[in-house]
């Protein structure tokens, strides 16, 4: 099985990057031009982002470096250690829905300081790949195509993040 | 919401830094946080100016069109107002399959083509329709099969099972997308009940103006969109439109 996953996850892409153009060419298309074509596209919709991630980015980075982040963090531990949860993994669930890199760097500290096959490692692993960053997916995809009204997608985004924080918890307390 | 979140971030980091008295923080953290959105853009162009070629020659070779009609049912489903033979629904699926793969950087590029595509269909082009909703929250619960991140992490930290956590992940992140598609259908309903200022999913049902003007009558069994070329200039007209309006 886990064989299967690995062959999988190292042929997918080279898979898929050598049948796309064959299929293209068998198709009569003019590959070269079309890829071309659409990679313009590509680098047009990286730039439109910026101002999008900047604005976003400015935000979060003041709220971490100003300790606010902390003091929630400790504000909020204690009361989770009481059921049971390590309260390590915590921080996690405030990281992950603000910043992608801020919380995978999070949870390599927990590996490397806890160990990957202790509960917090575990724990901590799960969540991260369970879970995604709201805050960057919604302001990239929305800011790529210049939408300002996101209507409830924030608020779906950010309960599926506590739904899933709270389910990769749960599990992993039942599991191992 | 997301005005509100904003505005809260940089003010309570404000008090924050400035209660503990060192409120110069402030500064380099919003100037060090500019410059890691620039960095994240510039280490997302290659990314997207690849895959999204890749993207334009599975469009126009018309593989994106046969996948999206074999997996049509299950689209169908989640995005019932978009029309099925859409180019959309390809894009869609393409980023879900990425997704799934734990593929995570070839995700975003189909994902932003997904929402591109579906912007075609808005008729507010600056407010969210309910499909883009349901995309972002298929997205941000991230379906995962192969979290390979983490066993690639894992590993490197000498674990004995890297892979011992594809089950949890597995079982966690199908709550969290059930969870995410439970409260997307409440929300989207509450909308369609609510008498709206702008006219809800309805009219993303109906095709836009400019391009029923090419395919009135036949549209049901056609594809709704004639040809990527003009579907490809419509979208610079909207895009340029936008970029005028933002003056």
């Amino acid at each position: 099985m886990l064989n299967f996953i690995n062959l999988i996850s190292t042929w997918a892409i080279p898979a898929i990057l050598a049948f796309i153009p064959l299929y293209a060419y068998a198709k009569k298309v003019p590959v070269y031009d079309s890829f071309v074509d659409g990679a313009k596209d590509g680098f047009s919709t990286a730039i439109n982002i910026i101002p999008h991630l900047v604005g976003m980015m400015v935000a979060i980075s003041i709220f971490r470096a100003s300790g606010a982040l902390d003091y929630m963090i400790s504000w909020v531990t204690p009361w989770i250690k009481s059921w049971g949860v390590p309260g390590e993994v915590l921080p996690l669930g405030l990281l992950r829905p603000l910043t992608g890199t801020g919380s995978l760097a999070f949870t390599t500290d927990l590996i490397r300081t806890y160990g990957p096959d202790s509960m917090i490692g575990r724990i901590a692993s799960t969540i991260q790949g369970s879970t995604d960053t709201t805050l960057y997916v919604l302001t990239v995809y929305f800011g790529a195509v210049g939408i300002r009204n996101g209507r409830y997608a924030l608020k779906v985004g950010l309960f599926s993040d506590v739904v899933g924080f709270v389910a990769a918890i749960a599990i992993c307390l039942l599991v191992f | 919401m997301i005005h509100l979140i904003w505005v809260a971030l940089i003010c309570i980091g404000f008090a924050f830094a400035a209660a503990q008295g060192n409120i110069e923080v402030v500064t380099k953290a919003a100037f060090d946080g500019a410059a890691t959105g620039v960095t994240v853009c510039f280490g997302l162009i290659s990314v997207l100016v690849f895959w999204m070629g890749m993207m334009r020659l599975a469009e126009d070779g018309g593989l994106l069109q046969k996948i999206s009609k074999l997996l049509a049912p299950i689209v169908a489903f989640l995005f019932p107002d978009v029309p099925r033979n859409h180019p959309a629904m390809g894009y869609i699926l393409s980023n879900m399959s990425a997704n799934l793969l734990g593929l995570g950087n070839a995700a975003t590029p189909m994902g932003i083509k997904a929402m591109q595509e579906l912007q075609t269909l808005n008729p507010d082009k600056q407010t969210a329709t309910p499909a883009m909703c349901t995309l972002l929250a298929l997205n941000t619960a991230s379906i995962t099969l192969i979290p390979t991140t983490l066993i690639a992490i894992r590993l490197n930290y000498h674990s004995a099972h890297p892979a011992e956590i594809v089950g949890t992940t597995l079982v966690a992140t199908a709550i969290a997308t059930f969870a995410a598609i439970v409260a997307d259908r409440w929300y989207r309903s509450r909308e369609l009940r609510r008498p709206p200022a702008n006219p809800p999913s309805q009219t993303a049902l109906t095709p836009q103006p400019p391009q029923t003007t090419a395919t009135p009558a036949s549209s049901s069994t056609a594809p709704p969109v004639s040809s990527p070329a003009a579907r490809r200039t419509g979208i610079t007209a909207v895009q340029s439109r936008d970029t005028t309006w933002k003056g």
